[in-house]
């Protein structure tokens, strides 16, 4: 449609950060009225890109135009000013506001100083009606599901006079149902005149919903405006690897019989009183990687931090090397040798304004290199954090630099190099290369088979189906707290698995909880 | 819609299971603005090169003393005489005595504030633990007659084992029932005033002193006191009038230890990281519960020698005279000093030293009151200095590690 002014254009849109360039020289066309996905692996460049447009980033160097003019966004404001709206990934609702509250939360309409409600309730049923996204106004969020919500932040987002809608990862967390619901109404907001940017790195969905699709691999746009008839879903993953892409497989098996872990009916309750991890029984022999695929708020945190004893559980038993742990500290059980990478790492994995070698001493502060009885070894602290950014290729000028200068990649690797030293027994790994560039990620496979084939016990939990199944000797399928399936990774597609992961392979149970 | 920086999460049990709510790496760098900056403020958070370390307390300084002197001459008063006045008569012989003393209560008072601060945790009862630790020590010490090192000793022990006990309260209900230390602290205040008044009273721990309103503890004996310093300080060729603490080295000491626990030792680190981010103390093994609890008592502890230094060397006695509010300045003391022991000392000095000047501000007209803007002036000033210093060095450092990169300097690829 060349007659028409497109709704967004970026021209050679630049963005660095501390040791990545995130995008390079990216041009996108947006037409009005299109739904466009943009994919790209994680960590491609998408997140930067749509930051940059909603103003949240500003761009080193290119130009964005929003209707065949110009722009420059100071911030959000500006965008929306605009009319451009995004839904966040997670969303960002009050729990106690009901949907109507929410929805008007900061763009309240007055009469005489007071909220006209109202109004505001007459405008949210008309768009509700108009666009097909049918939600209750005076209901609590705290009541509404994941789906629910995920349309209440698009009312959000239309109520502010949004006609370019940016979706981050919206199909992420959410059922399949629930995702045909959602194309569903972007069909009808495209329909109504919309324009819908909509980013996503699942393929199938991308090529059901979009009207034309745009590729970014390592922060570059490597193809643009794809329609999806002249596309297939294994063109669109070669865009998006590259053919140098290294992929997530293990070589011979190295299984022992000596079992590491076992856990044994373990069950930890919310303090309501609801199971997230539900009678969970497995066993984790040496040299052999256990993978646990479920999606994302299936017990999965809760049953690291089981057996991490962050959290405490509430029956059964875990078993590590022949003692029964159950009731260990924290502390004890990482001086026994369980090592742990946490799903978070800026929660979770470090303290990112203390510097490499005190980063280094995390988890670790009660064992040598790094302390000599009470006292802090810093000589010898800093000598193995020298060592873990050499054989870790840590990319750092120094070790003294705080761990917030380091891009996601490296200080992933320094997380890593830190809990494959002094010799651990069993690892715990939650989404070890999230969020971090090609590079990384194979560097942090190999360690993993490395360690592996040294006769680490290792527990993986991953969003990345293709890592879980590669990188797994023995998978786990778990659901609501539950470990529902156990799968073989020789043979299982991310397809099988990904239905087994939402129950929809004749799971007893309805989906809504 | 801008993105609210995310808040720290205590509650962790208390998170629901919902997908939604769960927070995901991010996958752009650190914002270094991701730590509130009030968090970096009471955790002495700031700037690591050491020309910013010197730098940035300089420039505060200056500022403030800018912003001082636009505020004498809003006051009408020739700002550049006043504070001439006011160096003068704080660089004076007597002058100096009281400052030092002074800024010895206020130090003690900074530290045992900085110790709970270095793991965010807000010990607002330091006035309460001081002043029920004197007192208890004051009543202890002049019911017992021991020879020379014991009566001292016995006291200060006793001092800090009350302070320390009165502060575990707090830790405690946080620990077990989850209270706020800052309202458990402040109510502890309120308690140990009522318990003090209730305790000094002819019929309990003190006595009516003949001739006056006054009611007190029974004196110390001679053999249960510290000498002044003056002897010491006239045969190193000091010589000053007045009395100067005797047990000033007392907060040396404990300015040491504390720099030594904090850096130095494992405690000391569990402690910092604590601070820094609870999550990632809680994965690396650090007992929270625990941390807050050995926390707070360390800090009761030294709030608990605040009180010393005056009881022993100078009042020998708790009486309703007995300094009071120390405790709340040392709050701004330790802001001040940024959590260091260094910092702390000058900042207590600074303290100190404007607070014994203010009399003479009124001989030029000015209300003696305006000091305690000044303190306030001044306290701000370096928080925001410090914290805008901050940041702007970690987007330089951010910078500096690309560039540096960039440019193939990297350790991970340099032979050793």
């Amino acid at each position: 449609m060349p007659d028409q002014v497109p709704a967004v254009r970026l021209t050679s849109i630049t963005k660095r950060f501390p040791g990545v360039v995130a995008n390079r020289d990216i041009n996108l066309t947006i037409e009005r009225g299109e739904v466009h996905a943009l994919c790209g692996e994680n960590g491609a460049g998408k997140s930067t890109l749509m930051k940059i447009l909603y103003g949240m980033q500003r761009p080193d160097e290119g130009t964005i135009e929003i209707d065949g003019e110009q722009v420059s966004f100071k911030g959000p404001a500006d965008a929306i000013a605009r009319g451009i709206g995004m839904v966040h990934q997670h969303f960002k609702l009050a729990d106690n506001l009901t949907v109507l509250e929410n929805v008007i939360l900061g763009a309240e309409p007055r009469k005489r100083g007071r909220i006209d409600f109202a109004a505001a309730r007459r405008r949210i049923e008309e768009m509700s009606a108009q666009y097909g996204l049918r939600v209750d106004p005076d209901v609590l969020v705290e009541t509404l599901g994941v789906g629910d919500r995920q349309r209440v932040e698009i009312l959000k987002v239309l109520y502010r006079g949004a006609r370019v809608l940016i979706l981050d990862e919206p199909t992420a967390v959410l059922v399949p149902q629930e995702v045909d619901e959602l194309f569903g109404n972007l069909r009808e907001l495209r329909a109504e005149g919309l324009t819908v940017l909509f980013i996503s790195h699942k393929l199938d969905e991308v090529l059901s919903v979009a009207d034309a699709i745009s590729v970014i691999r390592r922060g570059t746009s490597v193809a643009t405006c794809l329609r999806p008839a002249d596309v297939t879903s294994q063109q669109l993953a070669e865009l998006m690897v590259g053919s140098e892409l290294p992929t997530p497989e293990l070589r011979e098996s190295t299984v022992t019989e000596d079992v590491q872990l076992a856990v044994d009916g373990l069950t930890v309750l919310t303090p309501e009183g609801r199971a997230v991890v539900d009678g969970v029984s497995l066993r984790i022999r040496r040299g052999e990687i256990v993978g646990l695929a479920g999606v994302e708020g299936n017990g999965q945190s809760e049953l690291i931090e089981a057996v991490m004893g962050i959290r405490s559980a509430d029956s059964g038993t875990i078993v590590y090397g022949g003692d029964d742990i159950t009731q260990w500290a924290t502390r004890r059980r990482r001086e026994s040798g369980i090592a742990y990478i946490p799903e978070d790492r800026h929660r979770h994995g470090l303290i990112l304004e203390g510097s490499l070698w005190e980063n280094r001493m995390l988890g670790h502060q009660t064992r040598r290199p790094n302390v000599r009885g009470p006292w802090i070894d810093k000589r010898g602290a800093r000598r193995d954090t020298t060592r873990i950014v050499r054989e870790y290729d840590v990319r750092t000028p120094g070790i003294d630099v705080p761990a917030a200068a380091l891009s996601g990649g490296n200080q992933q690797k320094l997380i890593v190099g830190r809990e494959m030293s002094g010799d651990p027994k069993l690892l715990i790994a939650a989404h070890p290369t999230r969020g971090i560039d090609v590079g990384a990620q194979a560097a942090i496979w190999e360690y993993l088979r490395q360690a592996r084939a040294a006769g680490l016990a290792v527990l993986l939990i991953s969003a990345d189906l293709e890592e879980l199944i590669g990188m797994s000797d023995t998978l786990h399928v778990i659901l609501r707290g539950r470990l529902v399936a156990q799968v073989d990774p020789g043979s299982v597609t991310p397809e099988e698995l990904g239905s087994a992961m939402t129950g929809a392979t004749g799971s007893p149970e309805g989906d809504d909880e | 819609m801008s993105e609210p920086p995310e808040k720290p999460d205590l509650k962790k049990d208390a998170l629901p299971a919902e997908a939604e709510t769960k927070p995901k790496a991010r996958p752009a760098p650190a914002d270094p603005a991701e730590i509130p900056a009030w968090r970096a403020a009471i955790q002495g958070l700031g700037p690591r090169g050491l020309a910013l370390k010197v730098g940035a307390p300089v420039l505060a300084l200056l500022i403030s003393l800018l912003i001082t002197m636009g505020l004498l001459r809003v006051t009408g008063a020739d700002p550049v005489s006043s504070i001439q006045s006011m160096i003068d008569y704080g660089t004076t012989d007597n002058s100096i005595v009281d400052i030092v003393n002074r800024a010895t209560r206020y130090y003690l008072s900074a530290v045992a504030v900085a110790i709970g601060f270095r793991m965010a945790l807000l010990n607002i009862g330091v006035d309460g633990q001081y002043r029920l630790a004197a007192m208890l020590s004051a009543a202890l010490g002049g019911a017992l007659t021991l020879p020379a090192p014991f009566g001292q000793l016995l006291t200060i022990v006793a001092a800090m084992l009350i302070g320390g006990l009165w502060a575990a309260i707090a830790g405690v209900l946080k620990v077990t029932r989850g209270v706020s230390e800052v309202l458990s602290t402040i109510m502890l205040n309120a308690i140990a005033t009522g318990l003090i008044a209730y305790l000094l009273n002819d019929k309990r721990l003190a006595e009516v002193r003949p001739g006056s309103n006054n009611v007190a503890t029974a004196p110390i004996p001679d053999s249960g006191r510290v000498g002044p310093l003056n002897g010491f300080l006239s045969s190193i060729g000091i010589d000053l009038p007045g009395q100067m603490y005797g047990l000033l080295p007392l907060a040396i000491v404990v300015g040491i230890v504390f720099w030594v626990v904090i850096n130095r030792t494992r405690f000391g680190f569990d402690l910092k990281v604590s601070g820094l981010s609870p999550t990632a103390a809680q994965a690396s093994g650090v007992s929270a519960r625990k941390m807050i609890v050995v926390t707070m008592v360390a800090s009761g502890a030294v709030a608990g020698l605040i009180g010393m230094p005056e009881l022993l060397g100078a009042s020998y006695e708790y009486s309703l005279n007995f300094p009071a509010g120390l405790g709340f300045t040392g709050i701004t003391v330790a802001l001040l000093g940024r959590n260091h022991p260094v910092g702390i000392a000058l900042a207590a000095l600074l303290f100190a030293f404007l607070d014994q000047t203010s009399d003479v501000l009124q001989e030029v007209d000015v209300p003696k009151e305006i000091v305690g803007v000044m303190q306030g002036v001044v306290v701000l000033t370096v928080v925001i200095v410090y914290e805008l210093v901050r940041r702007w060095e970690i987007r330089l450092q951010q910078r500096a590690v690309a560039s540096e990169l960039a440019t193939g300097h990297d350790l991970a690829k340099e032979t050793s």
